[in-house]
C-alpha cells in the first residue's frame, strides 16, 4: 500500500471538513461527530439523573442488546458508505439468515452446521450485489433495493409464514438479553459487537485499505487512477456487509428465539439512519467509524429513555427524524459558515 | 500491487479452507433439534392462592397492544385502564406503532424497569416475547396474555374473547347461510403470524371440510397486515383474480372495514357477501347501506375489564393461574380458569341492521 498516501493527495477536490484544518478545540468542537458523541453522554446523563431504572446493568444490558444487529451491520455498512456506496438489501439478508437458521433447525440439521452455511449465504448475497455493481455497472442503491426485495422474498420461499422457534438453550443463553459478561452489564453479543468495533475502526482509521476507502468515497476516478484497485476493494466490501447481516440474522433468532421471514423487517433504514446520524457523508468519503458506533447507540439509548419516560412511539419516531435531518444539514451548514469566514479571512479583496 | 492481490488470495484461500473445515467438523456431531435440551421451566402456580384476599390498592397495571392506533385495541386498553379506577388501581397503554414480531420486546424490559404490578399483552408473536416476559414473571410482576397468546410458559393467563373454535366455525356457518353454501371463497386476514387469526382460519378450514360445505371452495387467504391501506389492496386484487367470487371472511376489524369500503364503492356492491370481525362504529355505515349484511365481535371492553380484573385478582393473591381457581371481575360476574390458565370471554355477538344501533364502540 505505499500508493495510500499518494491517494490522499491526488484527491484534493474532496473537502475534508473543518477538523482537519483546525486542530484547536473549536475545529474538535465544529465535528459533527465528536458532536453526537457529546450528545449521546448528555442523553445518558440525563437519563441517569431522571429515570428511575435507567441507570441498571439490567436495564443497560438490555438497551444495547436491543440494538445489537443493527449496529453490527453499522460496521460494514460505515465503510461502504464512506466507499460512497449504499446496501439496502441488509435487513432482508437478516431476514434469510434467519428464515434458512429456521428451515435448517426444523430439518434436523446440527446448529453447528448451520451457522456456516448461513454465513456462506450471507456471503453469497455480499457477491451478488457486489457483482452487479462492479462488473455490471449498476448503481448501488437500485441493486440492492432489488436485492432487498429478492433475499426477502427467498426469505418466505425458506420459511413461508411459519415460526420457528425451539433453539437448543446453549446457544440461546447466548444471545438472551439476560445473559451478561460475568461482572459487567454487557451481553455476549454486545462483547462480540466491541471487538468488531475495534478491528472496524483500525482497518478503516489505520490500514491502507481504509484510506482507499476515503480515496474511492470522495473521487472514485482519481482512486482508480492513484493504482486503487477499486472494483475489487467495492466487492469485498458488499461481501463484508452480507457475512455480516446474515450473522446479524442468526443472533436475532437466538435472541427472540423466534426464526421468521419478516425478521429486522425495515432495519436497513434504521442502519443507514444510525450511520449518518454518526455523521458519515452519503456522499462518501466523510466520517468516522467513532461517529457511526455514536450514532447507533444515541438512537438506542435515546429509546430506550424514551420508552422508560412513557413517551408513544410517534413522538419517538420524530425525534429520530429530526435528529437524522439535524445531522445531514448541520455540517453542511457548518462548512459554509467556515468556508465563507476563511475567504474572508483569506482576503479576496486586494 | 503485486503483493496485496496475492495476499489477498491467500486470505479469501484461508478463510475458505477455514470455513469448509468448520463445515465438514460440525457436520460430523452436534446440537440438533432431537438432542437439544427442552426447557421445561413451567411458570406461574408455584405460589398457594388465597381466594379470600381482597384486591390490592394502587396496583400498577400497563397494557401492552399489539400496536398503540389500533382502534380495536384502543378500545379494549381504555376498558381495562377504566376498570383499575373501580378497585383503586391505575392502568397506562404503551406498545409500538408496528406490528412486528420483536417490536414489543423493548417495551416489556422497560415496564420491568419501571416496576409495574401486571402487565397485558397482546402478543404479536408468541415466542420473541417470552424471554422477556418470562424475567418479568421471575420479578413477581404478574403477566396476563389476552387478545393474542403468548406461549403458555410466558404468562400465567390467557384472556380469550370466545372460545377460538366457536369464533372460526361460527364465521364460516353465518358466510355458508349467506351465500347458500355454493360458490368461491376467501379470507382476509391481518398479519401472517397473528396467533389468534391463524387459530380461527384452522378451525375455519376445518368446518369447511364438513359435507355440507363441499361446493364451498377456500381460494385464498390474503394478508392485508392490519394496515387499512393495504387491506383495501388486498381487497382488490381478490377481486381481481377471482371475479367470481361469492364471499369473504375477514376476521380482522381494521380488514373487514377496509373490505366493506372497498365493496361499497364497487360493482362487487350486493355481489360479494363479507362477513368476519368487526366494530359497530366502524360498520355501521356498511350495514345501513347494505354493502354488508352481518358480521360478529365480542365485547372489547368488556374483554379489557375482565383483563383488568384478572390481572388485579393474580397481583392481590386471590389466584395463581391455576385450573379451577375462581375470581370476580366486578360487573361482569365469577369466572373460572380453564386448561392452561385460559379464561374465556363468553359467545361472539352478531350485529345486523336490527341491533347495530344499540352498540357503541
Amino acid at each position: 500500500m505505499a500508493t495510500a498516501p499518494e491517494t490522499e493527495k491526488a484527491v484534493p477536490a474532496a473537502p475534508k471538513g473543518p477538523a482537519r484544518t483546525k486542530g484547536s478545540l473549536r475545529g474538535l468542537a465544529l465535528r459533527w461527530d465528536s458532536a453526537v458523541g457529546a450528545l449521546l453522554v448528555a442523553v445518558v446523563v440525563v437519563g441517569l439523573a431522571t429515570t428511575d431504572g435507567f441507570g441498571s446493568g439490567e436495564n443497560l444490558a438490555f438497551a444495547f442488546n436491543d440494538i445489537v444487529e443493527v449496529a453490527l451491520i453499522a460496521l460494514p455498512m460505515t465503510l461502504l458508505v464512506v466507499a460512497g456506496q449504499v446496501d439496502l438489501s441488509v435487513a432482508s439478508m437478516l431476514g434469510l439468515g434467519s428464515a434458512l437458521t429456521g428451515a435448517l433447525w426444523d430439518a434436523g440439521w446440527a446448529f453447528e452446521t448451520i451457522v456456516p452455511v448461513v454465513l456462506l449465504v450471507g456471503v453469497a448475497g455480499g457477491l451478488l450485489n457486489g457483482w452487479l455493481v462492479t462488473r455490471v455497472g449498476l448503481p448501488s442503491l437500485a441493486v440492492t433495493i432489488g436485492t432487498l426485495a429478492l433475499y426477502r422474498g427467498l426469505a418466505s420461499v425458506a420459511l413461508g409464514s411459519d415460526a420457528v422457534t425451539d433453539f437448543p438453550q446453549t446457544y440461546a443463553d447466548w444471545a438472551v438479553d439476560t445473559t451478561t459478561v460475568p461482572g459487567t452489564f454487557l451481553t455476549y453479543p454486545v462483547l462480540l459487537f466491541i471487538v468488531l468495533a475495534a478491528v472496524t475502526a483500525i482497518v478503516l482509521h489505520a490500514t491502507g485499505l481504509g484510506r482507499s476507502l476515503f480515496a474511492i468515497g470522495a473521487q472514485e476516478e482519481a482512486a482508480y487512477f492513484a493504482g486503487i484497485r477499486v472494483k475489487r476493494i467495492k466487492l469485498l466490501l458488499f461481501v463484508v456487509t452480507g457475512l455480516f447481516s446474515a450473522f446479524a440474522g442468526i443472533v436475532f433468532t437466538l435472541r427472540y428465539g423466534s426464526a421468521r421471514a419478516d425478521n429486522g423487517l425495515g432495519f436497513e433504514m434504521l442502519v443507514i439512519a444510525s450511520v449518518l446520524l454518526g455523521g458519515i457523508d452519503f456522499d462518501g468519503g466523510k466520517g468516522t467509524l467513532f461517529g457511526a458506533v455514536a450514532g447507533v447507540l444515541l438512537i438506542g439509548v435515546l429509546k430506550n429513555l424514551l420508552t422508560l419516560n412513557d413517551i408513544a412511539n410517534e413522538v419517538q419516531v420524530i425525534v429520530t427524524g429530526l435528529l437524522l435531518v439535524a445531522s445531514v444539514l448541520t455540517p453542511r451548514v457548518i462548512a459554509t459558515v467556515v468556508e465563507r469566514r476563511h475567504r474572508r479571512a483569506a482576503g479576496t479583496r486586494p | 500491487m503485486m503483493l496485496r492481490t496475492a495476499a489477498g488470495r491467500r486470505a479469501v484461500a484461508t478463510a475458505t479452507g477455514a470455513l469448509s473445515l468448520a463445515l465438514a467438523l460440525s457436520a460430523c456431531s452436534g446440537t440438533t433439534k432431537d438432542s437439544s435440551d427442552k426447557e421445561s421451566t413451567k411458570a406461574g402456580a408455584t405460589a398457594k392462592a388465597d381466594p379470600g384476599a381482597a384486591l390490592k390498592k394502587g396496583l400498577k397495571l400497563a397494557f401492552l397492544p399489539k400496536q398503540i392506533n389500533n382502534p380495536y385495541e384502543k378500545i379494549v386498553d381504555d376498558a381495562g385502564i377504566e376498570a383499575a379506577k373501580e378497585y383503586g388501581g391505575t392502568g397506562k397503554e404503551v406498545g409500538p406503532s408496528d406490528a412486528s414480531a420483536s417490536s414489543q420486546v423493548s417495551y416489556i424490559n422497560t415496564l420491568i424497569q419501571q416496576r409495574q404490578d401486571a402487565i397485558l399483552v397482546a402478543a404479536n408473536d408468541p415466542n420473541a416475547v417470552c424471554g422477556p416476559l418470562k424475567q418479568a414473571m421471575k420479578k413477581n410482576i404478574k403477566v396476563v396474555a389476552y387478545d393474542s397468546d403468548t406461549a403458555k410458559e410466558c404468562r400465567q393467563l390467557f384472556i380469550n374473547q370466545a372460545s377460538s373454535e366457536e369464533i372460526g366455525r361460527s364465521l364460516v356457518q353465518h358466510l355458508g347461510e349467506q351465500i347458500g353454501y355454493k360458490g368461491k371463497v376467501a379470507i382476509l386476514s391481518a398479519t401472517q403470524n397473528a396467533t389468534n387469526q391463524n387459530t380461527w382460519i384452522e378451525f375455519m378450514k376445518d368446518e369447511l371440510k364438513l359435507p355440507k360445505y363441499k361446493d364451498m371452495k377456500l381460494v385464498k387467504v390474503a394478508y392485508g397486515d392490519d394496515a387499512d391501506q393495504k387491506s383495501f389492496q388486498q381487497t382488490q386484487g381478490l377481486m381481481q383474480a377471482y371475479p367470481d367470487l361469492k364471499g369473504i371472511i375477514s376476521p380482522t376489524t381494521v380488514g373487514i372495514a377496509a373490505a366493506a369500503r372497498y365493496l361499497s364503492d364497487s360493482s362487487y356492491k350486493g355481489k360479494v357477501v363479507l362477513n368476519g370481525l368487526g366494530t359497530p362504529n366502524q360498520m355501521r355505515k356498511y350495514v345501513k347501506d347494505d354493502t354488508v349484511e352481518q358480521f360478529s365481535l365480542w365485547n372489547p371492553e368488556e374483554l379489557g375489564y375482565l383483563g383488568s380484573y384478572a390481572a388485579a385478582a393474580l397481583a392481590s393473591g386471590q389466584i395463581t393461574g391455576a385450573e379451577g381457581e375462581k375470581f370476580k371481575a366486578g360487573k361482569l360476574g365469577e369466572y373460572t380458569i380453564g386448561k392452561d390458565g385460559e379464561v374465556i370471554l363468553g359467545k361472539p355477538t352478531v350485529f345486523d341492521k336490527k341491533n347495530i344501533d344499540k352498540f357503541d364502540f
